[in-house]
């Protein structure tokens, strides 16, 4: 039994997902679309369908992740993949191998279907010039993530019934942040209201032009929000002298009740993962009712499943 | 065209029926130039055909004769980077770019900042290159920024100039005595601008662009402070002063002014910051990675308007070759630069065909103005100079192709471009070295 006899047909027409940057607004809905139903069938007992069966997902983890990295694996699995996990920061590349020159080994393989996750932005689009499979970007530095916003519009979508007109705040590290970019592009495309609230060492340099209002009070930025996206912050940046402390940053832009209270009375709590307790976010505040959290985590598993389904619909057949 | 061969090429050439340009005094007439040997013997409307004796006829067809072009910034691999690019392989660039005179970055491997690499230069130059090559020294030892070079000796050695690669001085005090050092030899200092801090993390211009992308921008103002800094400090000491390439608007205005000022300051821009901008980069292209980074549009604007005003005194090609295994790779972990003796002329010809600065001037800034700095005989139309030179038809539509391309690294932004106007006979001191009609 195939997942594609079950779901709706989205039209997809993509060899790769790279990013959200150049995804319609019908296709991105469609891709919604399709997971909702694959969340779906992760809540039956039997999660196993044909659709990717004789096909192979290599996982190419340039960087090291937990999360993303089981998820792409799961989802693979349950559409009937072989999944290979490869964590490569500890093999070739020491070696001194290039990032060409492993795209090209592993091509040789003959994988269907390539998730890479790298620290360098263009990384992955790069490696996708030099491969035959189709390729997903799981992170490139701090450009894009396109599952994660995928995941994270399917999680408001199911909690709102709607993305038009909601008042998104992203705050935290928009500048080093792929998840803040990928979900700036997203929710515009989606019609949503976005605006970022980080202090102004941590804004990317013209930001505003990416269509969002910027904020450097959590008190003003979080005012009437019907959604609350923290970001995780680095320790290092303490380090590079863009936040003062771990306290000063939890005071000022750290969620706790108190910020939360100025969002909307049922604004939704959302965090990419994996969370700073203490720094970003209140421990509390992160296993709230109005944190939707670990449902992103499962929402995550679903969207990777329709974006390999989508994908494997244009895989050659011969 | 009939070009001269080169046996004969030592002796007698006329040059007739040419459209003379001397930037230097502003001649631009028809007329006729005689070499004799390596240097201009004669030139103006009555050296034509029939009135030079016996001297080899070449019929320049109504094209530009002009002194052939100075770059003031090419890394020529040698020594230690020969995989990239040799003093022979920069030359044939050279030679075809109708560049007959390059001064070659002291960043090499090892440094030049010794009297014997300084010697070695010059010798590899004279056995192997088809121009006259000059090197610039290192102003400090290993381009570290914390000891002076021994100025005085590496100049009389032949150094033309000094500069610190690709880095700039951090430590002010270091600048300020080799700017009052090198001020008793009459030595020109040439300094790279960036912040080392400021940029450290930096891969593109910063800005919108640079955030799409997901990339670290370098601010403008790592640039202007250090620009603003050398000011100063050429205002306490006097010392003869070169910006290397500037590449945004507000370091135009810190020229202006220190220009105003009377301060001994000159400034330079590479030909990628006067007909490329930050959106060429497009999706990650590696080609357009250069150092300092290429600005906005309003930056490029910027730049032309300041060749046009007369407060950019010079264009360099900025060649700096680079292999695939530098440029074949994710945009923040690739190698900066680009070639461009090559592409110099071709593409600085497209602000002429633009309207945007007129011909005398364009060429002004390649030939008269970097001679007038380096202190050179040449870049001169003139009676005794020595005959390097360069034909240019201007309006021969050529496209760039990486292939085709001299230099033994191909990587050019201007890969597929299309550009009016190219050297088609390059002399140095008095014998071909190029002619565009042997290579089709």
């Amino acid at each position: 039994m195939t997942f594609a006899a079950e779901a709706p047909n989205v039209s997809f027409s993509h060899r790769h997902l790279l990013g959200i940057e150049g995804l319609s607004r019908a296709e991105i809905t469609g891709l919604l679309d399709l997971s909702e139903e694959a969340s779906k069938l992760s809540r039956q007992i039997d999660k196993k369908r044909d659709d990717l069966r004789g096909r192979t997902l290599i996982n190419l983890f340039f960087e090291a992740s937990t999360r993303t990295q089981s998820s792409f694996e799961l989802a693979g699995k349950r559409l009937g993949a072989d999944v290979m996990n490869m964590s490569v920061s500890t093999s070739s590349v020491q070696k001194g191998e290039t990032l060409i020159d492993t795209a090209v080994t592993l091509n040789a393989m003959r994988p269907d279907l390539l998730v890479v996750r790298h620290h360098a932005a263009g990384a992955v689009q790069l490696l996708s010039q030099k491969v035959d499979c189709s390729v997903i970007n799981a992170g490139d530095g701090s450009h894009e993530h396109p599952t994660q916003a995928l995941l994270d519009a399917l999680t408001i979508r199911r909690h709102k019934g709607h993305i038009d007109g909601l008042v998104v705040a992203i705050c935290g590290d928009i500048l080093h942040s792929r998840v803040a970019r990928s979900n700036i592009l997203l929710l515009n495309t989606l019609g949503a209201r976005v605006r970022v609230v980080a202090p102004s060492t941590l804004l990317a340099s013209g930001i505003e032009r990416l269509g969002v209002e910027v904020y450097t009070s959590m008190w003003e930025g979080l005012v009437d929000a019907d959604i609350v996206m923290m970001l995780r912050l680095q320790r290092e940046r303490m380090a590079s002298s863009l936040v003062p402390s771990q306290r000063e940053y939890f005071h000022f832009f750290g969620l706790d009740y108190e910020k939360l209270a100025r969002a909307k009375p049922d604004a939704l709590v959302m965090h990419p993962g994996p969370m700073n307790r203490g720094v970003e976010i209140d421990s509390n505040v992160a296993d709230d009712p109005q944190s939707v959290i670990r449902e992103q985590v499962e929402m995550g598993v679903a969207v990777r499943m329709a974006v390999l389904q989508a994908l494997a619909r244009h895989l050659p057949n011969q | 065209m009939n070009a001269p061969n080169q046996r004969a090429a030592a002796r007698h050439i006329a040059l007739v029926n040419a459209r003379l340009i001397d930037p230097a005094s502003g001649l631009d007439q028809l007329g006729g130039l005689l070499i004799i040997d390596d240097r201009i013997a004669d030139l103006g409307r009555h050296v034509a055909a029939g009135a030079i004796g016996d001297a080899q006829v070449v019929d320049c067809g109504g094209r530009v004769l002009a002194p052939g072009l100075i770059d003031m910034m090419v890394s020529a691999g040698e020594p230690g980077l020969e995989h990239r690019e040799t003093l022979a392989t920069a030359s044939r660039a050279a030679a075809a770019g109708g560049v007959t005179t390059m001064v070659c970055m002291p960043n090499t491997e090892p440094v030049i900042d010794d009297v014997a690499l300084v010697d070695f230069i010059l010798r590899r130059a004279r056995d192997t290159a088809l121009v006259n090559v000059h090197p610039m020294a290192a102003m400090t030892k290993g381009l570290l920024g914390q000891e002076m070079t021994e100025i005085g000796l590496l100049r009389d050695a032949g150094a033309i100039a000094f500069g610190n690669g690709k880095t700039s001085v951090a430590n002010a005090k270091v600048m300020r005595n080799v700017l009052a050092y090198a001020k008793d030899f009459g030595a020109l200092i040439t300094h790279h601008l960036e912040d080392p801090t400021l940029g450290e993390d930096g891969v593109m211009n910063e800005g919108e662009v640079a955030t799409r992308l997901g990339l670290r921008g370098v601010p403008a103002a790592a640039e202007t402070i250090m620009l603003e800094r050398d000011i100063r400090l050429v205002d306490l000491t006097g010392g003869r002063y070169h910006a290397a390439q500037i590449s945004c608007r507000a370091s135009l205005d810190i020229i202006r002014t220190a220009k105003l000022m009377g301060l001994p300051v000159t400034c330079g821009v590479s030909i990628n910051h006067l007909t490329l901008n930050e959106n060429d980069i497009g999706p990650y292209r590696t080609f357009f990675k250069m150092k300092p980074p290429l600005r906005s549009e309003d930056d490029r604007r910027a730049m032309v308007e300041g060749l046009a005003s007369g407060d950019i005194d010079v264009i360099v090609s900025a060649h700096d070759p680079r292999g695939a295994e530098g440029k074949r790779r994710p945009f923040a972990e690739a190698a900066d630069g680009a070639v461009g003796l090559e592409t110099l002329l071709g593409a600085a010809l497209r602000l002429y065909h633009n309207g945007e600065v007129e011909l005398l001037r364009l060429l002004r800034v390649l030939t008269a103005n970097p001679a007038r700095l380096l202190k050179l005989n040449s870049g001169r139309l003139a009676k005794g100079a020595p005959a390097d030179l360069v034909l240019i038809e201007l309006d021969t539509p050529w496209v760039v192709e990486p292939d085709r391309l001299c230099s033994k690294s191909k990587n050019t932004p201007f890969d597929g471009a299309r550009l009016e106007g190219r050297a088609v006979l390059t002399l140095v001191a008095g014998r071909p070295v190029y002619n565009y009609a042997d290579q089709e």
